[in-house]
């Protein structure tokens, strides 16, 4: 109960924080050039919002002598060209100047880093706008990055502590134990043993579990300003998807392949014709996984965006309230989903670990 | 394709990384203490209940032994109460049956003292009467020697009372 009660308090003033913050910077912009936020200005801050970047930007804003001013600090940058270059964010001056590493030029062009050729390299487009300047090989800590320590972090301090209150307190939770208990004996009772099975469900349990509150807080993280929203990078997803997929693989008893390349129970030519289509569904569902994980959170972070955004637009008590109305229903709606999309990765991997321990039964298909 | 444009290998790699050192960590020192405490507490608890139940299935065994065991008490009771009733009976039965064998021998014994006491009174009482008859016989003679009208007469008056008795 008094969970509850400080929850709301908690999420109502960062998504405030959220509009105040992002207000702040239409404002800067819109004073400078015609007193009122424009929709391609929208546009940029929402796709800006979108990408990562090589500083851990809290908000931005432009003075009224037309400066631009950053609060957030540096993040290091680290490349691979030619030997390992490590260097802070802060030489690029938030992409306005060339940073010069032991004689190699680089420049931020879309919140990416190119090679140039000199101090003052410019960064080359061809007729599709797309650079074909040289990229390094790029495994900056980048906000993203960050954001996934800080998660690992969190996770690992709340998680050990929760484990270490059992030990004191002769097998009763603690503290936040008490309220992550359930959602543990869920993800146990009602995600792993449903779908894998009584017998083999102990093997997977770790994956799931990590995998559910990974996904969950960071899309929580996403929904906060200060955060970057993790999920909605197609690398994270991809390596969430893939490790999905080789567990799949690798635990895939006689029983799974049967089923994939000799399909029992079926006329011999549709054997045939099922098991490349069978072959290919085992590549199909992580990238389904992928994708659904990518594209839910990046589309609740446009539209949320979007409609914060009209505030701006409208610049009218009645649409701007009634946006401001509506972008607060959907940032609630968007807390759901951060959990429901967690939830769905889990539950949809472990039906996918299911499939690979089925045991054979004789039932046909 | 824009998505494929976005894709940052350095946040897979980190991601990578990163997210199976976590797992691997919290397998460790998260996941398996929580998972295994819930687990023994889960057993634990089905364990008191199982327990619990057998104890009451118990409680109930020992309640119907108790039960059966104050049956057999009280039948034995009954038995013991009821052979003693017999053995009573009985004692008295055979009490009242020497009692009336022994009032009935004293009976006898009395009445055959009697018989011989009345025997011996009546044989002394005849030797008396024939003592007193001689003596009364001897003054008679003696007396009635002088008169012998009065001599017939007393021995008659004699005779008379003699046979009366």
């Amino acid at each position: 109960m008094r969970r509850k009660i400080s929850l709301k308090p908690i999420t109502l003033l960062l998504l405030l924080t959220t509009f105040v913050s992002f207000g702040k910077e239409q404002e800067g912009h819109g004073e400078q050039k015609t007193g009122k936020a424009t929709e391609s200005e929208v546009k940029a801050y929402i796709q800006h919002h979108l990408k990562d970047s090589y500083d851990f930007n809290l908000f931005s804003y432009t003075t009224d002598a037309g400066e631009e001013k950053h609060v957030g600090f540096p993040l290091p940058v680290i490349l691979w060209d030619n030997g390992l270059k490590v260097f802070s964010s802060s030489k690029f001056h938030h992409g306005k100047t060339i940073a010069e590493v032991g004689g190699d030029y680089y420049k931020l062009h879309h919140s990416k880093i190119y090679k140039v050729d000199g101090p003052n390299g410019e960064i080359i487009e061809d007729e599709n706008h797309h650079a074909i300047n040289d990229k390094p090989l790029d495994f900056s800590i980048t906000k993203n990055v960050t954001m996934i320590f800080m998660v690992f972090a969190i996770m690992f301090f709340m998680f050990s502590r929760m484990a270490k209150s059992y030990k004191k307190n002769n097998g009763m939770p603690k503290g936040m134990g008490r309220f992550l208990e359930p959602i543990v004996l869920y993800v146990r009772d009602e995600i792993a043993i449903p779908n894998i099975g009584e017998k083999h469900y102990k093997r997977y349990m770790s994956y799931l579990l990590t995998v559910f509150f990974f996904v969950w807080i960071v899309n929580l993280f996403g929904l906060t300003p200060i955060g970057m929203n993790v999920t909605n990078n197609i690398a994270v997803t991809l390596c969430l998807a893939l490790i999905t997929y080789f567990i799949t693989t690798f635990s895939g008893n006689k029983n799974y392949w049967k089923h994939i390349f000799w399909m029992p129970g079926v006329p011999v030519p549709m054997k045939i014709i099922l098991a490349p289509i069978e072959l290919l569904g085992t590549i199909i569902k992580p990238f389904a996984l992928m994708i659904r994980l990518y594209a839910n959170i990046t589309a609740g972070h446009v539209v949320l965006m979007s409609i914060i955004g009209m505030i701006f637009l409208f610049q009218n008590w009645i649409g701007s309230s009634l946006s401001f109305l509506l972008a607060f229903v959907l940032a609630i709606l968007e807390l759901l989903v951060a959990a429901l999309q967690a939830y769905i990765f889990t539950v949809l991997s472990a039906l996918y670990f299911g499939m690979a321990v089925e045991e054979h039964h004789d039932e046909a298909h | 394709m824009k998505l494929f444009e976005d894709f940052s290998l350095g946040l897979f790699v980190w991601q990578a990384v990163l997210f199976i050192a976590l797992i691997l960590l919290l397998k460790k020192f998260a996941w398996k203490p929580i998972l295994d405490s819930v687990n023994d507490r889960e057993e634990g608890i089905k364990n008191a209940l199982d327990s619990a139940e057998k104890a009451k299935l118990e409680m109930q065994n020992l309640q119907a032994d108790n039960q059966k065991l104050l049956q057999e008490a009280r039948a034995e009771r009954e038995a013991m109460l009821k052979e003693a009733r017999d053995i009573k009976n009985k004692m008295i039965e055979d009490a009242k049956g020497e009692a009336q064998e022994q009032a009935n021998k004293l009976i006898q014994q009395a009445q055959a003292a009697i018989e011989s006491e009345k025997k011996a009174a009546i044989s002394e009482l005849k030797s008396q009467v024939a003592n007193l008859s001689i003596d009364i016989a001897e003054k008679v003679v003696r007396q009635e020697l002088s008169n012998k009208d009065k001599q017939l007469k007393l021995v008659e008056s004699m005779l008379g009372e003699a046979k009366l008795n």
